[in-house]
């Protein structure tokens, strides 16, 4: 087996792999809790492994197709002629989002050795998680409408799964139920959507779809489906409140997978905007609903994450509150597409912000997802008014929190900052008024942070503490893992918008090469 | 070099703001340690002085999370009555939210014709 071989095949090997893994950890368990946890931990390293090799090759040597069920003389996109086959297509975005996934995953699985421990059926968690992943790199690869159902339906039904885990906790089946609920009924108008595309064109292939769409009443209705339920299932406001109810009654590490299924979902509405109906459409008025969307998500998010007590809530709302950058980001970018000037001198940097900032989410939201779980851990509770001088017991702990919320509020040397500089700046141009609120949805967060972080780790030590401890070595290395990226990215913010966030959004805008390296010249 | 972040109307370089902190903050401790020193540590000279009042104890003296930012949450008030109102937790609700955004964007995407 050659490095070539695994190359060509890494995109069906990075779902096979975590599929074949889910469906045998029954019968793993048998041979005892060790090697269950090992077996989960191997194919997520392994998978992180793979997905670096598949980055690097597609930011070095242009996108990657991988055919299913085609005759050997035609797997190479140019050989293709119809399309009915199952495509997967790994360009610089999909690659891009498939480092987050598998990153967060990794971090996922190394938390969960200690923090899931005292739980029963653990088998069953693993499985979930592996499908979770399953779901997210299908989402992330897939060139076909139909397909992206699917995998948007296999990544909700593990998730909803993991989210009533622990069902002991009264209120774990009701953030399910509800998750649950949202969903499905998100997940039928993308299938309605589907349907819509496919009786018109005869084809579930998004490349194909994207060179015939005419934009008639039909294209529009699917429009709207696949913008309003992906909208909602990113978190936009006023579809967001779903998110804290879910969240926050997940066990961490699954509280941070949910995170990047939400980013999956928004790389799903780019794909739709960008991709399947792109130029074609009105950009203004698609980015100024991605503005409007944004501004209200910003705001409402965080305002809403003040008065929160449970400490995974407040969070939560941050969380909804991020997402609204990356809409305002992408919104000006994509409103921009039709003035290739203004698009060149700072559209573009628009969206690279609008990028980075996902990926510099998914980073501090899921380090402090963890803290949240490591204090959970040790003092069983999530009400904020119950904590109190942590930062004397869990110093490792407080220092990871303190870095999760400078970032997250934009505060410099951290990513948070390298990212949100770079919308402000672009943004600013566009509309200074968009920009100011932006800034000072900025303060509103730092202000809630230090909230959390006043309530939880500073003051004196109470009584009740006396006997708290840090957390075990795999939460923390899983919590430094994050601070370590959150550091990083943000003393060499250059380094990773050249090397990942620059071929994400080349790859993602470039609507033509999307299409010719699918279906040929 | 890798660090420097170059935007449409300048750049960002974290290193070098690094480097301006380390000097604002050795800056800082230098007149710190122009200070008195003559004190004597865990004497009433080190003790909080509350008019007179004795000191209460530690426990009772952290100051809970519902407690942070009265002033503000009592100021916008009315505007957190409303949005908290519009958070009900009822899935119904969710699904009643989902179903007006389709219904605005239908109307301007699909029947006014905006796109």
């Amino acid at each position: 087996m050659s490095i070539d071989w695994l190359l060509i095949h890494s995109p069906a090997l990075i779902i096979a792999i975590p599929l074949f893994a889910a469906f045998t950890m029954p019968l793993i368990k048998k041979l005892g809790n060790k090697t269950r946890n090992g077996v989960a931990f191997a194919t997520v390293l392994l998978i992180e492994i793979l997905v670096i090799m598949l980055a690097k090759d597609v930011f070095a040597s242009g996108a990657r197709s991988y055919v299913f069920g085609a005759e050997p003389g035609l797997t190479l996109p140019s050989g293709y002629i119809v399309p009915i086959r199952i495509l997967f297509h790994v360009d610089g975005m999909s690659a891009f989002m498939a480092i987050i996934s598998a990153t967060i995953a990794l971090v996922a699985v190394i938390y969960s050795l200690k923090f899931m421990e005292k739980e029963t059926a653990l088998d069953r968690y693993y499985l979930l998680l592996l499908l979770m992943m399953v779901g997210m790199f299908g989402m992330e690869f897939t060139a076909d409408l139909f397909n992206m159902f699917v995998f948007l339906e296999v990544l909700s039904i593990a998730s909803c799964g993991l989210v009533a885990y622990r069902i002991h906790l009264a209120d774990a089946p009701e953030g399910a139920l509800k998750f649950m609920v949202i969903s499905s009924i998100g997940a039928l108008m993308v299938l309605l959507a589907t349907g819509f595309l496919y009786g018109q064109y005869d084809a579930l292939n998004i490349a194909q779809l994207a060179k015939e769409l005419q934009f008639n009443f039909i294209d529009k209705i699917a429009l709207v489906l696949l913008l309003g339920a992906f909208a909602m299932k990113c978190g936009s406001f006023p579809m967001h409140q779903w998110v804290p109810d879910t969240y926050s009654v997940a066990p961490a590490p699954i509280s941070i997978l949910l995170v990047v299924s939400t980013q999956v979902s928004l790389y799903a509405l780019f794909r739709v905007v960008f991709t399947l109906y792109g130029i074609s459409s009105n950009v203004v008025v698609v980015g100024w609903y991605l503005i409007v969307l944004g501004l209200s998500t910003l705001f409402i998010g965080v305002t809403m994450a003040i008065p929160q007590k449970d400490i995974k809530r407040l969070i939560s709302y941050l969380g909804v509150s991020q997402i609204g950058y990356m809409l305002i980001a992408v919104g000006v970018g994509f409103s921009l597409f039709a003035n290739p000037v203004e698009f060149e001198i700072y559209g573009f940097r628009a969206i690279e912000g609008g990028i980075f900032q996902l990926i510099n989410d998914s980073m501090y939201m899921g380090l402090l997802f963890l803290v949240s779980g490591a204090l959970y851990y040790r003092i069983g509770t999530r009400n904020l008014d119950s904590m109190g001088g942590l930062a004397r017991p869990m110093k490792v702990t407080s220092i990871c929190f303190l870095i999760g919320s400078l970032a997250i509020a934009g505060i410099p040397p951290f990513n948070g900052f390298a990212s949100k500089f770079m919308i402000y700046e672009t943004v600013y141009r566009f509309n200074p008024i968009i920009s100011i609120v932006a800034m000072l949805v900025s303060v509103l967060t730092l202000a809630a942070m230090f909230r959390a972080f006043s309530a939880a780790f500073m003051g004196p030590s109470l009584p009740e503490f006396k006997e708290v401890r840090e957390v075990p070595k795999s939460m923390i290395l899983g919590m430094v893992i994050l601070a370590s990226i959150v550091v990083f990215f943000g003393l060499f913010p250059s380094l990773i918008v050249d090397n990942l966030v620059e071929p994400a959004v080349r790859a993602l805008i470039s609507r033509p090469s999307y299409i010719i390296s699918l279906l040929g010249g | 070099m890798q660090s420097i972040l170059t935007t449409p109307s300048g750049y960002w370089d974290p290193l070098m703001w690094l480097f301006g902190l380390a000097v604002a903050i050795g800056f800082a401790l230098f007149i710190r340690s122009l200070g008195q020193k003559s004190y004597n540590k865990e004497t009433d000279q080190t003790k909080p002085f509350i008019s007179g009042n004795p000191e209460v104890s530690k426990s009772e003296s952290h100051v809970k999370a519902s407690n942070l930012y009265w002033g503000f949450m009592e100021s916008l008030k009315s505007y957190y009555s409303k949005i908290m109102r519009f958070h009900t937790g009822n899935v119904n609700d969710y699904v009643l939210l989902l179903v007006f955004v389709i219904a605005v964007m239908f109307l301007i995407i699909v029947l006014a014709g905006v796109i």
